[in-house]
């Protein structure tokens, strides 16, 4: 009860300190359409083309554009030594990681929503048909990102050549989310759309594994 | 100011060493401090100081010996104590208005009555006409100022600080050597780190000195004391 009860007030300063700065929401959702209209004009797609390569280069620029906002999710913590102050005052520290982890689902998801209609323009593709379906699709992806992205972020903050460190653990150790997101939005925007389940399955089950081995082994990653 | 809730609580170090690689940053320290005393931690830059308060906090675990907080008149009964912590860095959001830092913090640690006991402490130390302003706009004496507020929402009868005087102007020293005295009175355990004489090793009923990890001196007399403190700076 107590984690939940910390878990709901660092959640509430998180969103508090992002919508106050919009630092991360502005940098993602800018270095998010630079990539996307930058991919356009590379390829200028048909129609077919952009549902064959778009999910694709969707999910990479989404990639990216988290390890870009995962970088400073712990590196901040350190600046005053804020961490130090929420480990003193926490009665478990998962509840550190899992306000932070759904902090960045939530800013994640947002940017990906607020870029669908520019995707959908640039690429001529129709997604107001599937939207429910691409958003449980996006949800599952985010939460797949954010989970290990936010461990990673914990134990690259501590490390040097910190802003290298945090991609290349993260990105190898994504690919599986890259595979099952881009292969559940590409079955979307088929003619004939299909939600597929097994893609779904593997994301949900990627994201209860590394959720229990944060909840298992997150305390360890914020010692010093 | 409202009476403190606690009793005398002390803590006792047993052979703690902490190793980083093959470094010794401690070596073997075993202390015992009496509830209520102010212990004034001495030494060079790297000799241990910052280490071993920061396992007296919980925050770096030891790699042999433990450390225990003791209350009650024959100090024998381990108590469960939340020491307060002053850290050199400010352990506050900058992004943050000191009310919403103290909130935060004392919701974290299932404070009750939030709101009340944030007032109180905000008006303690002389930030109520601030209490709205961002952290970020503060000078070093006033976030110092809400850094002490924050160590002592929860009330705690043992006080760790970390070098708390650092970047403060003479009147900020002042305010801290006042504070820290009023928590001394109080009754509360003091243990801090510092470098030199100052108006706040004033206060110190006890010097220890640490050199390259390891207890070198330990008194609890005047000149001796004075001597413990004046090496530190040299």
């Amino acid at each position: 009860m107590a984690t939940l009860s910390n878990t709901a007030v660092l959640l509430g300063k998180e969103v508090r300190t992002e919508f106050r700065s919009r630092e991360l929401l502005t940098t993602t959702v800018v270095f998010i359409v630079m990539v996307v209209v930058l991919f356009s004009f590379t390829f200028d797609p048909t129609s077919s083309e952009s549902r064959r390569f778009g999910p694709g280069l969707l999910w990479l620029a989404f990639l990216f554009a988290a390890s870009l906002m995962l970088q400073p999710c712990f590196l901040r913590e350190q600046t005053n030594d804020t961490l130090s102050a929420l480990r003193l005052s926490v009665s478990d520290p998962f509840a550190i990681f899992l306000a932070k982890l759904i902090a960045n689902t939530l800013f994640l998801f947002l940017t990906e929503v607020l870029m669908l209609p520019v995707f959908a323009v640039l690429y001529n593709v129709h997604l107001l048909a599937v939207t429910p379906q691409l958003a449980l699709v996006l949800f599952l992806g985010s939460l797949g990102v954010a989970i290990p992205g936010t461990a990673f972020s914990a134990i690259s903050a501590q490390a040097r050549l910190r802003e290298l460190m945090l991609p290349l653990l993260l990105l190898p150790l994504l690919t599986p989310v890259l595979i099952a997101s881009t292969e559940a939005t590409a079955a979307l925007l088929e003619p004939n759309p299909a939600l597929r389940k097994d893609w779904l399955g593997f994301l949900a089950t990627f994201d209860v594994v590394f959720l229990t081995a944060l909840w298992l082994f997150g305390e360890y990653l914020l010692e010093e | 100011m409202t009476p403190p809730a606690f009793s005398p609580t002390g803590i006792r170090f047993e052979k703690i060493e902490k190793r980083y690689g093959g470094l010794y940053a401690l070596r073997r320290v075993s202390l015992d401090i009496a509830g209520g005393e102010c212990v004034a931690l001495a030494g060079r830059n790297g000799s241990g100081k910052t280490t071993l308060l920061r396992i007296a906090a919980g925050l770096v675990r030891p790699s042999a010996g433990s450390t225990v907080f003791l209350s009650g008149q024959n100090r024998e009964n381990a108590a469960v104590t939340r020491a307060g912590f002053v850290a050199h860095a400010t352990m506050v959001y900058d992004e943050l208005t000191a009310k919403e830092n103290l909130l935060l913090f004392a919701r974290l640690q299932g404070i009750a009555g939030p709101t009340a006991r944030v007032d109180m402490l905000i008006h303690d130390v002389g930030l109520a006409e601030r209490r709205d302003s961002l952290v970020r706009t503060f000078s070093r004496g006033m976030r110092q100022r809400v850094a002490i507020a924050r160590a002592l929402l929860n009330e705690p009868a043992v006080l760790l600080l970390d070098e708390p005087a650092t970047g403060l102007d003479p009147q900020g020293v002042s305010w801290l050597a006042a504070t820290l005295r009023r928590m001394r009175e109080e009754g509360r355990t003091i243990l801090m780190s510092l470098h030199g004489e100052s108006e706040i090793s004033g206060l110190a009923t006890r010097a220890i000195r640490l050199e390259a990890g390891s207890v070198v001196a330990d008194t609890q007399t005047g000149a001796q004391l004075k001597s413990i403190l004046t090496f530190a700076e040299a």
